[in-house]
């Protein structure tokens, strides 16, 4: 059966380029980075090639690289390790409603720690305005942490400007840039953070690596303690195959991005208007803002997304609704209602994102599997035959 | 992976991670059948911490580890398998309702209603939407058409040890015309066996005794933690013990902590064996009583549900179970207008408990049944 993977904003496939960098670090170098012999200065070359690679795509020195077990690890390690460090008795953080899990509940946890934190709401499309974040600091703010590109909606935020505003205030600026990089240019000069989250599962890169980038002579606690800390801080021995994938996909990433991100708006866009066209009443979440290429937020009125996201499986059709955890369970998007979105259209939105191995003939399948099953969704939904009845 | 064909509709199987739903999974994709495995995440384990036994991980997301292990069971067979969020629904048809029969004096059966409001109802429809026609469950009962009324009917399973008709009553026709038991004919030792031939992971599972929103079995525990996790308490705690003669023997703290029948745990002593004879919510009094005050001669039912027939005019002869582990007992039942029925039995019944079921059978068949009042 044709299948189609429309779900690339939840994880991507390894390059072939990637994975063939990887294999030799699992049994052939197989050394500690960490190690004096030669076994691990192969290894130690390999992981700070990587580095550069890493930095290269962020416009970053390697010296500002740190690698995580992934974006979660990433953006706790920022949250936690600037809070700890900054100094003052009382403490305030400000974010906003539509952060990513691996920064909301971070916060959450702040806030039982006796920390103040500020969730600035966001309009319609999912941005937050920039006065609204200089509005909620206040002298004891101590971090201020936005994601780049939401990963529900695609959602760019004003972080350039969110920066000059924190650096007028001297406080620092955290970017959750997991959703962007690979998709948008990205440089953290340009950009303004002190802090910003990757994360080379969602660049092509394998599973269980992220990265930091703490610019120079930024002050953060540690997260993790233990021995083999390397250059960067972080102890534990390194993942070194992970690290090594991670640097391939970084510099593949800041290769073909500038074929690639007009290539899949192009796809994007196409299935966006060919919805449009089949479907009645089909809205596009977030679609006035300007957002990352590849991501599509739709909502189906009347139509259960558990059961569309189900239906489409079956036909071999991978995309989602809300947040999925590990047993499968969905729960409702808090980005969604942060938007404004009532429950009932929040339960009947699908998010679809394309990517690298996204081809025509996809788009193609898509277009003529989605509109029957969402039309027999409907059928079997009695309020859609009262509003079909009324129309 | 099985997929399901055109032209096929495939099978919806509940599946909650025990031996008896994994092993419907099993017996249906042997026999070819085109399967869509299907949990439903109804309760949220995290709530009510207090109540998480001693050493059970604090975060674990869903923590339903049966989820999990029915995932393992549809991989193992390789069906597809979704996990569906239930537990607003949950919470308000079964939960919730069943903590406010016990507030009020009556003793609940969550299964039933679990049965009634969820399985068969949000779960058949979600099983349509995703193209599958029928559902398949793990429970021990059967369901058959019988031509000459043209309804549906629910009968005991073979095994009677097993029979799990006393939590199927309310099934409706159109749920029962899209509803398949397939452990109906067999026992447990049998659907072990196939479990194990079909090398199932969870073949040697042991078997879960409890309602399953309450793991540890300590009801007054849970209806006074999930009180207060919502700013509620108990109404009128504190109230008289009595006797049916109006003697007060002492005082209780909430009438959801007893149940009709009981005889441990009363906090009165007095030389004699006393049982609950009944839970009075207006005067919130415990009264208590000697073995035979505790016998009923009738009872009435309410919110009846016939199944093989509409409800009937005249009175008809049937044997009536009080309670899963009752041995059904001969009466006569008389449907009432207001959807009810008064059951008279031949020989009065021990602990007739309002809040239970009351199932009444003709030989194997379901006839219909209730909530006793």
């Amino acid at each position: 059966m044709r299948r189609a993977y429309l779900d690339y904003n939840a994880t991507t496939p390894v390059d072939p380029e990637v994975l063939e960098a990887m294999l030799p670090y699992f049994s052939e170098e197989y050394g500690n980075a960490s190690s004096i012999h030669s076994f691990g200065q192969k290894c130690r070359a390999a992981v700070e090639e990587a580095r550069e690679s890493v930095a290269k795509l962020l416009g970053a020195r390697a010296s500002e690289i740190v690698f995580t077990s992934g974006g979660t690890e990433s953006n706790n390690q920022a949250i936690f390790g600037a809070v700890g460090a900054a100094f003052g008795e009382r403490k305030h953080v400000v974010t906003t409603t539509v952060e990513h899990a691996a920064v909301k509940t971070p916060c959450e946890e702040l806030e039982r720690c006796g920390v103040a934190v500020t969730y600035v709401p966001v309009n319609r499309e999912g941005g937050v305005c920039p006065g609204k974040i200089a509005d909620a600091i206040r002298p004891e703010t101590v971090l201020i942490s936005v994601m780049l590109a939401n990963n529900e909606l695609g959602t760019l935020q004003p972080v350039e400007r969110i920066a000059q505003i924190a650096a007028e205030k001297k406080i620092l600026l955290h970017t959750d840039a997991v959703q962007a990089a690979g998709k948008i240019q990205l440089n953290v000069n340009r950009l303004g953070a002190q802090l910003l989250s990757i994360s080379a599962h969602k660049i092509y890169g394998p599973k269980g690596v992220g990265a930091l980038y703490v610019r120079d002579g930024t002050r953060l606690d540690p997260l993790l303690f233990g021995g083999h800390a390397g250059r960067d801080g972080r102890p534990g021995t390194e993942n070194v195959p992970g690290i090594v994938g991670f640097g391939k996909a970084a510099e593949i990433a800041g290769r073909v991005l500038a074929e690639e991100a007009p290539r899949i708006a192009a796809l994007r866009d196409r299935f966006e208007r060919g919805l449009l066209a089949a479907i009645p009443l089909v809205r596009i979440n977030g679609c006035c803002a300007p957002r990352t290429p590849n991501t599509s937020n739709l909502l189906f009125p009347h139509v259960e997304a558990e059961a569309l996201v189900i239906g489409l499986d079956l036909k071999r059709i991978a995309c989602s609704a809300g947040a999925a955890c590990s047993s499968g369970r969905v729960e409702p998007s808090h980005v969604l209602t942060a938007i404004g979105l009532a429950m009932p259209d929040a339960h009947a939105s699908v998010r679809f994102s394309l990517g690298r191995y996204t081809t025509d003939d996809d788009i193609a399948y898509a277009l003529d599997v989605i509109p029957p099953v969402v039309q027999r969704l409907r059928s079997l939904n009695p309020q859609w035959r009262d509003a079909v009845v009324v129309r | 992976m099985t997929l399901p064909t055109d032209g096929r509709a495939p099978i919806a199987v509940a599946m909650s991670g025990g031996v008896d739903s994994s092993t419907v999974a099993a017996i249906l994709c042997e026999r070819g059948e085109s399967v869509v495995g299907l949990t439903m995440q109804l309760w949220d384990q995290r709530r009510l911490p207090e109540l998480r036994p001693m050493g059970a991980a604090p975060q674990r997301c869903c923590s339903l580890d049966d989820a999990y292990d029915a995932r393992r069971v549809a991989q193992h067979l390789g069906i597809p398998h979704y996990v569906l969020n239930y537990e607003d629904r949950f919470e308000e048809t079964v939960v919730r309702p069943f903590v406010e029969s016990y507030l009020a004096g009556s003793t609940p059966v969550p299964c039933a209603q679990c049965n009634t409001y969820v399985k068969f109802d949000p779960l058949v429809a979600t099983a349509r939407k995703i193209g599958a026609e029928r559902l398949a469950t793990g429970h021990y009962a059967r369901i058959r058409f019988n031509e000459a009324s043209g309804r549906y009917e629910l009968l005991r399973a073979m095994d009677e040890a097993k029979d799990q008709s006393y939590f199927l009553y309310g099934l409706t026709q159109e749920q029962m015309s899209r509803t398949i038991f397939p452990l109906g004919e067999l026992d447990k030792q049998s659907v072990r066996e196939l479990a194990r031939r079909a090398a199932l992971p969870v073949a040697e599972k042991a078997e879960s005794q409890e309602i399953c929103f309450v793991p540890s079995g300590h009801y007054v525990q849970f209806i006074e933690s999930y009180l207060a996790e919502r700013g509620e308490s108990v109404p009128d705690e504190e109230g008289e013990i009595v006797t049916t003669s109006g003697e007060v023997l002492g005082r209780h703290k909430g009438l959801h902590r007893f149940t009709v029948g009981q005889r441990k745990g009363l906090g009165v002593a007095v030389g004699r064996p006393l049982y609950v004879v009944s839970l009075d919510r207006g005067s919130n009094r415990v009264i208590l009583g000697e073995d035979q005050e505790l016998r009923s001669a009738a009872c009435d039912v309410r919110d009846v549900n016939w199944i093989p027939f509409a409800c009937p005019e005249q009175p008809l002869r049937a044997t009536v179970k009080i309670r899963n582990r009752h041995a059904a007992a001969n009466a006569t039942v008389q449907a009432l207008a207001n959807g009810g029925a008064r059951v008279r039995f031949d020989e009065p019944q021990r602990a007739v408990t309002p809040g239970q079921a009351a199932i009444f059978y003709d030989g194997d068949v379901v006839l219909g049944g209730g909530s006793i009042v």
